[in-house]
């Protein structure tokens, strides 16, 4: 099941500046919960890909040292209005999340 | 890419940290695929494992990375940086956090007209530097800047 993210991508000049927020808790498995005292277990994205018409042009891998509901920024020269950006992010348990926008 | 990501799995290295984090359940089989995941980078517990581990020992300081971030960041649980990279032939960015219990935070690939430009929010445990290094042409490069830290975030 692939889950959503709020995505933007707004033109300047030839340059799509992206903002995409993602929903997730980015647990460390460092954490413990305060009623139980056991650690949660880390939950983390660990792999964002994002693309611009189908072409990969962002590949990054994430640690737990990233925030919870996760904000990326980056910017992808060459693009144009109408132009499809889709990212898609894996965490550390298989779990998929998904978002997809035309630049504007 | 598919040909970095070919050499990379190459490495018996890799490979074994790929089969030490299927071990840990880390990684469900069906995700191999995903594992390029640096599993020693990521997992090293100081700053110097983490570099090495993801390619950049041998760093040298550039005054053409620019890292913005806070002076002071009052909730460490939620610090926003921004990097530039103005080296050329940029290729890759490494982001750490020199006194987070695991330094490594994140590495971005640029391809296909990406600009060397990431803009994230991180954990920092504690006042430290923030340590952005970058690949550009075969070399690495890298800058530093301390963020303090009032309450530590890395509970979070």
């Amino acid at each position: 099941m692939a889950e959503g993210m709020k995505m933007r991508a707004a033109l300047q000049g030839d340059v799509a500046e992206v903002k995409v927020l993602m929903s997730h808790p980015m647990e460390s498995g460092t954490r413990k919960d305060a009623k139980t005292d056991k650690l949660v277990p880390a939950h983390f994205i660990n792999q964002v890909v994002a693309t611009l018409n189908g072409k990969i042009v962002i590949d990054a891998q994430w640690g737990t040292g990233v925030s919870k509901n996760p904000f990326l920024g980056f910017k992808v020269k060459g693009a144009k209005a109408g132009d499809k950006i889709a990212v898609n992010a894996v965490d550390n348990l298989g779990a998929k999340f998904e978002g997809e926008v035309a630049v504007a | 890419m598919d040909q970095l990501r070919r050499t990379f799995l190459k490495s018996a290295g890799v490979a074994g940290s790929v089969a030490v984090a299927l071990a840990a359940g880390l990684l469900k089989s069906g995700e191999v695929l995903a594992a390029a995941w640096n599993t020693s980078a990521f997992g090293a517990k100081n700053i110097s494992d983490a570099m090495s581990g993801a390619g950049f020992s041998g760093a040298v300081e550039s005054k053409d990375i620019e890292i913005k971030a806070p002076e002071i960041a009052e909730n460490g649980a939620v610090v926003p940086v921004e990097v530039i990279s103005k080296i050329p032939g940029t290729t890759s960015m490494a982001i750490f956090v020199e006194k987070n219990p695991t330094p490594m935070v994140a590495s971005f690939d640029f391809l296909n007209g990406a600009e060397p430009y990431v803009s994230i929010r991180i954990k920092m445990g504690q006042t430290s530097l923030v340590r952005v290094a970058i690949k550009a042409a075969g070399k690495t490069y890298m800058q530093s800047k301390e963020v303090k830290v009032t309450i530590g975030g890395c509970g979070g």
